[in-house]
């Protein structure tokens, strides 16, 4: 079937603003993603430029805005998407090329809430026990893909991208406060207990709406929240 | 003359940020030398996080095992063709490896003791060929995904260099055979770079992408084999490519061997559980070149499911839902978004997909790529080093086993960062760059400055189309002859291909271009190999000699890009310190 889109282009060679590009395409939807049409494009037009790895919705490469929602392409289905089908960026991060976005601002955030284990014990000569029910607690945490729908889904995050972290850097903090192996949860809390870092969050569940692997980045930021008010006590 | 072209010096350059580099890289970095990573994506958007099932090592948390076993049934696995020495420091250095990993903080799912939580796999056996041996570490159906960004993790704590999305030209070699470094693409600013090191490790992954129907990444594409080859280097055993069983359909992607490990089975058309015929003790955890013969031979014989007859069925709805939820939840996303199943209700549509390459840059226990040397003995190639699915130790032979890929990455990739450590402090001083090693990259990249008739996009297609039906799961001269004949054809339009796209920002146009070269090496490679191999072994099936043919066979392919030349070694059959597996007839 005759499908139409509309879609973000921006070559920062050519001297020209930015502007939304109409295509058509014969192309059968029925089972397809949105990115099986960007590919198919890019046949027809090779100058369109955009980011994809794995095309199952596991490595996080290929985040765009389709018709104002902040999906992965690869995992989108092209039925039920109102036409003509719209593609931009993610919101709010420069864009260096048509779809394709400067991330460095949101893994700046990712590194700052120091995403690894910290542990100074001796390492045990096999591994470290955790219950299941410990290990419960990383559910729907460890899984981010640092796609950036989220964070770049946040009102909050538009208005202060450089001091607010963000959903994603928030919850992949609480990652590892939640891990029974990490001894740095104080250290973690320390750093968070800011009023722009963390406290930017207002609740607004726009990463819950977006997140494409079905995460909860504000259960996450609550949880962070109601720690520091216990510590306060 | 060329442009000069900016450089930076490093102490060793890694290029690819799946798990091995990573792993090599965290080696590096924590020894406080200046190490750069080269990746062409983000390193945690890398094909190591597709891995679903596990890692294997033998840690005896759920039933008896020791790395005797695991070491028999990697050789049993790779039906003989796995040097026996490298299997061996595998599968004694897996417990180490997988405890690193746990106290680097990789969120293993737990059993209730606390203790790694461990799965069946195909091919795993107790006793050497005994009952089934639970041996598969996972996180969930993720381990690929914890795997990975853990160790993405653990080098942000080690401040090791990341160049993210700089795409690898090709080596920098010396007249004395020195590799001096890379020259890389930076994707953004469409700059070439020249990184000098003292050692370079090629971690560059597979290249199943030279098929049509894939599980791999489209990332996948070859590119150090590729670089490799056009330094004058040898492959190594690249006609065995490994057919998951269960890829979905048409779109390729993987469902995990873990769902047959969890308790899943394959039914034909007749609602029969066929695999009892062909591997009666192992049923559907037989290893998987014989699983994915099983069901090429059901499609073949019309007993296929759906329209077409052909996809078999994986049914998996009897373990509840629940523990389906627990630990196959990504595998219920995939299997909902691209077959439109929910297998906690019905069964998930699957057929055999290529997945993995077991052939690759031949390396020693070390990593170090090795080559002949005239007509002497291999020998390493100074300051090359190559680890991961790219690299042929050789561990997987004719065919891996499931599991043993994640735990290939980081023994392996310690290895190469130990190996390293050493080269660097015996080798202090850099050797100085030859302009024209320089010169040849640049002027391959400047052949895409050119007009051309053809179209990258049609060529990529023509040749994985020819792949997918001249190289499959089963084989024969004349299929194969006819195959290499077309890919010549391919190759011929490949040189007279152009871009309309001439930009330097983010020219995705163009990497695809480069990319393309790569995979056609690959691809020829992969041909010429597979017609010369007159025997049936492992992921190497072939029609016309369906038989092992050990008098003859029982050796390893070395393929060279010049005049398609082959070559062979031998397979090194004695182990570090155990006694020999002898070949045998290989049943499960």
């Amino acid at each position: 079937m005759r499908m139409q889109f509309n879609i973000y282009r921006y070559d920062p060679e050519s001297g020209k603003p930015p502007c939304m590009q109409a295509y058509e395409l014969d192309f059968d939807p029925r089972g397809r993603k949105v990115l099986d049409v960007l590919m198919a494009l890019k046949e027809v037009d090779e100058t369109l430029a955009f980011r994809r790895s794995c095309r199952e919705g596991v490595c996080g490469s290929d985040g765009v805005n389709v018709n104002g929602r902040n999906v992965l392409a690869c995992i989108t289905p092209l039925e039920g998407l109102r036409q003509p089908i719209t593609v931009r960026p993610l919101p709010r991060l420069p864009v260096i090329r048509d779809l394709i976005v400067d991330m460095s601002q949101f893994f700046q955030h990712y590194r700052a809430v120091k995403p690894y284990l910290i542990n100074l014990d001796p390492e045990p000569e096999s591994e470290r026990l955790q219950s299941p029910a410990e290990r419960a607690e990383l559910d729907g945490l460890w899984e981010c893909i640092l796609c950036a729908c989220c964070t770049t889904s946040c009102p909050s995050f538009w208005w202060n991208p450089e001091r607010f972290l963000g959903p994603s850097a928030l919850m992949q903090g609480y990652r590892f406060i939640a891990d029974s192996r990490d001894q740095a949860a104080d250290e973690r809390l320390d750093y968070l207990e800011d009023p722009y870092r963390l406290f930017r969050c207002h609740g607004i569940m726009n990463c819950v709406e977006y997140c494409p692997k079905g995460l909860n980045p504000t259960a996450a930021i609550g949880k962070i929240k109601s720690l520091l008010v216990k510590r306060a006590l | 003359m060329s442009p000069r072209i900016p450089k930076r010096s490093f102490d060793a350059v890694i290029v690819g940020g799946g798990g091995a580099g990573l792993r090599a890289a965290l080696q590096l970095a924590r020894a406080d030398l200046k190490v750069a990573v080269l990746s062409k994506v983000f390193p945690t958007r890398s094909h190591t996080v597709s891995a679903q099932g596990g890692i294997t090592a033998a840690l005896a948390n759920v039933s008896d095992d020791n790395w005797h076993w695991h070491m028999y049934d990697t050789v049993k696995g790779s039906d003989y063709l796995g040097d026996q020495d490298a299997i061996e420091f595998m599968c004694r250095n897996a417990p180490s490896a997988v405890y690193e990993l746990e106290h680097m903080g990789l969120p293993f799912s737990r059993l209730d003791n606390g203790k790694i939580y461990q799965r069946p796999f195909g091919g795993q056996s107790k006793n050497y060929g005994g009952e089934q041996a639970v041996r598969t570490c996972a996180a969930a159906d993720r381990t690929g995904h914890a795997l990975l960004h853990t160790l993405y993790q653990r080098n942000i704590a080690a401040r090791t260099q990341f160049f993210d999305e700089f795409f690898a030209l090709d080596l920098v070699r010396d007249q004395e055979g020195y590799i001096l470094g890379v020259v890389a693409l930076e994707i953004e600013s469409g700059e070439a770079w020249l990184f000098e090191a003292r050692a370079t490790l090629l971690a560059t992954g597979g290249a199943c992408r030279i098929f049509r129907h894939s599980t791999n990444a489209h990332i996948n594409t070859g590119d150090g084999l590729g670089m490799v080859l056009r330094a004058g280097l040898p492959l190594e055993d690249m006609e065995f490519w490994q057919f998951h069983p269960t890829g979905i359909p048409e779109v390729g992607s993987l469902i995990t061997e873990g769902v047959r490990g969890e308790g899943g089975y394959l039914l034909n058309r007749d609602g029969e559980a066929f695999m009892a015929r062909y591997a009666p003790n192992a049923r559907d955890l037989a290893s998987r070149d014989v699983v994915s013969r099983a069901i090429a031979q059901e499609l073949l014989a019309g007993r296929g499911c759906g329209e077409h007859g052909d996809y078999v069925h994986l049914k998996i709805d009897h373990i509840g839902a629940d523990r389906i939820k627990e630990r196959l939840p990504g595998i219920r996303e995939l299997s909902m978004q691209f077959a439109g199943v929910d297998p906690i209700l019905a069964p998930i549509p699957v057929t055999p997909t290529a997945h993995y390459m077991m052939g690759g840059i031949p390396t020693s226990l070390h990593a170090q790529v090795v080559a002949p040397v005239r007509y002497g003995p291999e020998e390493p190639v100074p300051g090359l080093y190559a680890a991961g699915e790219c690299a042929c130790v050789s561990v997987h032979g004719a065919n891996r086993l499931g599991g043993n890929s994640l735990l290939d990455l980081v023994v392996f990739g310690r290895a190469a960062g130990e190996h390293m450590l050493g080269h660097l402090a015996d080798n202090p001083f850099p050797r100085p760059v030859p302009e024209e090693a320089v010169d040849r990259v640049m002027a391959r990249l400047a052949r895409w400055e050119r007009p051309g008739e053809e179209r990258v996009a049609d060529v990529r297609v023509g040749m994985q189309k020819v792949m997918q039906a001249h190289c499959g799961v089963y084989r024969n001269a004349d299929i194969l002859r006819t195959g290499l004949e077309r890919l010549t054809q391919m190759a011929d339009r490949l040189a007279h291909a152009g871009l309309t796209d001439r930009s330097r920002v983010f020219n995705t146009a163009r990497l695809e271009a480069l990319e393309l070269e790569n995979l056609m090496a690959v691809a020829r490679a992969t041909l010429v190999s597979a017609l010369a191999r007159e025997e049936s072994r492992g992921a190497h099936a072939r029609e016309d000699f369906p038989d092992r043919n050990d008098t003859h066979w029982l050796r390893h392919t070395l393929y060279s890009q010049a005049q398609d030349q082959l070559d062979y070694k031998p397979v090194r059959l004695k182990p570090l310190t155990v006694e020999t597996f002898q070949p045998k007839e290989r049943s499960y």
